[in-house]
Parts: structure tokens; C-alpha cells; sequence
């Protein structure tokens, strides 16, 4: 009511009837989000509580991307605070920048999901030898591929387009990283968009919570059980 | 009911869709059931399952058709520009040609899997003019078949245009989750390609504030928005650079088709 008046008054009026539904559009979306939190406490206290994915919503596949990233963030912070021998020139920046966007991947999800974030497991990382170039581009690109293949697959799922295009914002800048360090580990081949990832319709890999669990779930002290799928 | 919301919510989106599917009707007469049947004839079998089960439904909704038929001909546009590119003796370096070879593969697979999955309602390929003149050859990047340092800035233009296009219609697609996970790979190999091309180029693989990453001023239109803070109603903006290259921005099918008609030989 008070917007329509000062649409009256203002002399833009289309912006300020476009900012007016663009206000709606978002007091809907909160509505959607914060309807879970305030009406059923025993979904948040599960969510935080216990160590599971719930998958009933939205937010089971907000809280699978918010592991995901935070194992990326501790294995990034790792690797940038004592990087591995052999880094040739530029990489480092590379592996930097690549932290830096998954910092604010982590950032996103975690503001997102507020009260209804889960507890992260702990991470074991015993499998990687930090010393190794290879051993760290190896492990770099399964958690990118495996993010691109989880974002993808998440698309059969989401319900909030809000949360779709959220997904191809960051799904991107993973396919990036990934092209990049497989790039760095095979220079000048076709292994950017390998033929194992990519299949004969020119299709990147879309994967299942479940798949994507069980990929990083050597990574993970104490994996989280799915429900709700 | 959510792509309908959406489209209410922007006229001029639902403008651009009616005027491009009054133009795809005018065109599709004569060669849509050629090129219908050459895609069927090449179509791998789970594909072809797939499209069988979206008209046994009853046929894909006016909305989908319109995203995949804009999608296809992005598709085109690429399919025909690396093909030619590959076909060109001396264009491009030996070091380069199987990695454009492989992003050619690709993009004529998405073609292919794409009228698949249109059947004859897909769109005919227009006809493209590679140095953005609009048809008269004479444009911007008249040297894009003689100079692999313009091919490849033309490459980087197509690539990183296609990951904002695919990304701004996915909302649309929502009602076919079929369809709506496969442009969601297509779109994620775009990126890889981009971020390929960029790295070929000397650039970073992610696109930094809006910066069009060593190409020409008149691209900008291809990277205005990139630099967005805004994600999320409930996440507020960041500072720092790396918050504008840690997510890659959408863009709406005007805006993409703004870009490339001087690349459409008859383009409005």
C-alpha cells in the first residue's frame, strides 16, 4: 500500500512499481525459507542435531553443497598455507583464486542455510600427499568434477528457482576451476572436457546426493546418512 | 506455473519469445523436416527415449520449445564456427587444434542432441556471418578465419556468452527435469570450454569483476553484470574482487540476442 502511493509521487514510476514486485517477489522467497524454521523445530533440530542430510527440501541439497564446499575450503587453506613441490608458474595464483571462490561458495551456503545448517564432519585428508603436485591437481580436480556432476544433478530436485539459479552461478565457476586444473595436469590435451566426463552428447556428468556423498565420503570423518530421497 | 510467473514478470522477455517464434515459423518451412531427420537418423538411443517419452506427454510445452530452439541456435552458431575454424588450413596452431577439435565435438553434439530433442519443431540454422557484420562479411572481426589471435577472442566472446545464456534460462526449464538436467551439463561444458579458450588466450579462467578479459571494447555487453555483489536475498554482498569471480552472472535471451545478432545474417 504505502509503495503504491509513493509510485504516485515519485516521478519513476515503472522503477518503482518494478521495485515493488521485485520486494514481493523476495518477501515470498524469506516466506518459503523461513516457513521451516519457524513451523517445524523438529526438522531444524534434526538438520543440526543429528548427523544427517534430510533431503524432504531444499535445504538437503544446500546442506550436501555446504559439506562438499567446506571439505574444498580446509583442503584449499591446506594447500595454499604449505603448497606442494613443483607448482610451476602461476599455478599458485590459480589454486589461490580457486580458494578464494570456493571461500565465498562456503560463504553463500552458510548464510543461506542459517539455523539449518548440519554439523560438518571433520575432515581426513590422509589420502592426499600435500607434498605432490600431482597427488594435490588429482585430488583438486575429483572435488570440482564432483561438484560440477552434484550442481548438475541437483537440478532434478530443486524447487526454488531462486536456488536453481544460485546453482548455475557457482556450477560454472566449478567448471572453470576444474577445466583448469585438469589443464594444468595434461597441458595442451583434450582432458579439459575429457571424454570421461564428458559423454557422446556433449554432456558434463550429473550425479545423485547419494553418488556425490559416497565420492567425498573418504574425505569425511564420520559421513552423514542421506534420508528423505 | 513458476516459468509463468517469470515470464509475467518480464514483457519484454515474453516480447522477444513470441517475435522469435513468429520468425522460427516463417523460416522452419523448408528445411526443419530435412534437418529433423538427419538429426533423428544420428541420435543416440537413451536421447531418442527421452524425446519419444516428452510427446507421448503430449509434446514439450511452448516455453521449453522456445529455450531449446534459443539454445539450439547458439548451438549452431558455435557447431559451424569451430567446425569452419578447424576446416581452415593455418588458422590454428598445431599445439591448439585437438582442443578446438574437442570443443568442436561437442558443440556439434549439442546441435544434434538438441533437435533430438525438438523433433520437427526445431529451428533451421540461419546463416552466420563470423566477422559480427551482420551479413555483409565486412564487420569487426573480419579477420576471424586469417588471424588465430581474432578466432580465438571470438571463441572466448561465443563461450563465455553461452555459459551467462544457458544459465539465464534454466528457471524456465523447470517443469521438464529431463530437459532441465540436460542443459545444465551442456551448460557446465560450456564453462569448461570458456575457461579453456580464456587460458589459451593468456586470461584467468573466471571472469573478474566485469572485465571482458582482453577483448574488444564493443564486447562488453557480454561481460556488463558480472561484477554483481547481490546472490541471495538472504546473503548479503561481499567485498573483494574474488566475490565477482567465485559466481558467473545469467543473462536474459534479449540480452543474448542483442550480442550475437551482428553474427546472424538477418537478424532483427
Amino acid at each position: 500500500m504505502k509503495s503504491e502511493i509513493s509510485a504516485e509521487i515519485l516521478p519513476g514510476d515503472s522503477v518503482s512499481v518494478s521495485t515493488r514486485r521485485a520486494f514481493l517477489r523476495r518477501a515470498a522467497i524469506a516466506t518459503a525459507l523461513v516457513a521451516p524454521t519457524a513451523f517445524s523445530g523438529c526438522h531444524v533440530l534434526g538438520a543440526a542435531g543429528r548427523n544427517k542430510l534430510d533431503f524432504g527440501d531444499d535445504f538437503g541439497i544446500l546442506n550436501l553443497a555446504l559439506v562438499l564446499e567446506t571439505t574444498e575450503v580446509r583442503f584449499y587453506e591446506r594447500v595454499i598455507s604449505s603448497p606442494p613441490r613443483g607448482l610451476l608458474p602461476g599455478e599458485f595464483e590459480i589454486l589461490r583464486d580457486i580458494k578464494a571462490n570456493e571461500r565465498q561458495h562456503l560463504r553463500f551456503f552458510k548464510r543461506a542455510l542459517g539455523p539449518l545448517r548440519v554439523k560438518v564432519p571433520d575432515s581426513d585428508f590422509s589420502s592426499i600427499d600435500f607434498t605432490s603436485r600431482q597427488s594435490v591437481l588429482e585430488a583438486a580436480r575429483n572435488f570440482e568434477d564432483n561438484g560440477v556432476a552434484t550442481l548438475n544433478g541437483a537440478g532434478r530436485r530443486v524447487k526454488l528457482p531462486e536456488f536453481l539459479t544460485i546453482a548455475g552461478k557457482l556450477v560454472s565457476v566449478e567448471g572453470r576451476h576444474t577445466a583448469s586444473l585438469r589443464d594444468m595436469l595434461n597441458p595442451g590435451s583434450r582432458d579439459f572436457a575429457g571424454d570421461d566426463v564428458v559423454d557422446e552428447n556433449g554432456l558434463d556428468r550429473a550425479i545423485t546426493p547419494a553418488e556425490s556423498l559416497a565420492r567425498v565420503s573418504k574425505f569425511l570423518v564420520n559421513p552423514p546418512r542421506i534420508v528423505g530421497l | 506455473m513458476i516459468s509463468k510467473g517469470l515470464l509475467e514478470a518480464d514483457p519484454e522477455l515474453e516480447a522477444t519469445l513470441l517475435s522469435r517464434r513468429e520468425a522460427i515459423r516463417q523460416g522452419a518451412r523448408t528445411s526443419s523436416t530435412v534437418a529433423a531427420g538427419i538429426a533423428m537418423a544420428s541420435v543416440p538411443v537413451a536421447l531418442a527415449a527421452v524425446a519419444k517419452d516428452v510427446f507421448a506427454q503430449g509434446g514439450l510445452p511452448g516455453v521449453i520449445v522456445d529455450v531449446l530452439n534459443f539454445a539450439l541456435t547458439l548451438e549452431y552458431l558455435e557447431a559451424e564456427f569451430y567446425t569452419t575454424g578447424m576446416n581452415t588450413p593455418g588458422l590454428i596452431r598445431p599445439a591448439w587444434r585437438a582442443q578446438f577439435d574437442q570443443i568442436r565435438k561437442h558443440e556439434v553434439a549439442h546441435v544434434r542432441f538438441l533437435q533430438a530433442a525438438l523433433g520437427p519443431r526445431a529451428v533451421p540454422k540461419p546463416t552466420f556471418d563470423y566477422t559480427a557484420g551482420n551479413g555483409n562479411r565486412n564487420g569487426p572481426f573480419r579477420d576471424v578465419f586469417t588471424n588465430e589471435q581474432t578466432y580465438t577472442a571470438v571463441a572466448q566472446a561465443f563461450e563465455d556468452t553461452g555459459v551467462r545464456a544457458y544459465k539465464g534460462q534454466a528457471a524456465y526449464l523447470m517443469g521438464n527435469r529431463d530437459i532441465l538436467v540436460s542443459a545444465l551439463r551442456i551448460h557446465s561444458v560450456e564453462a569448461r570450454h570458456a575457461a579453456q579458450i580464456r587460458r589459451l588466450r593468456g586470461q584467468k579462467a573466471w571472469i573478474v569483476g566485469n572485465s571482458p578479459g582482453g577483448l574488444p571494447p564493443n564486447t562488453q555487453p557480454i561481460y556488463d553484470g558480472e561484477d554483481n555483489r547481490f546472490h541471495f536475498i538472504l546473503a548479503r554482498p561481499a567485498s573483494g574482487i574474488s566475490m565477482t569471480h567465485s559466481f558467473d552472472e545469467p543473462l536474459t535471451k534479449g540480452q543474448v540476442l542483442d550480442i550475437v545478432a551482428p553474427f546472424i545474417v538477418g537478424a532483427p
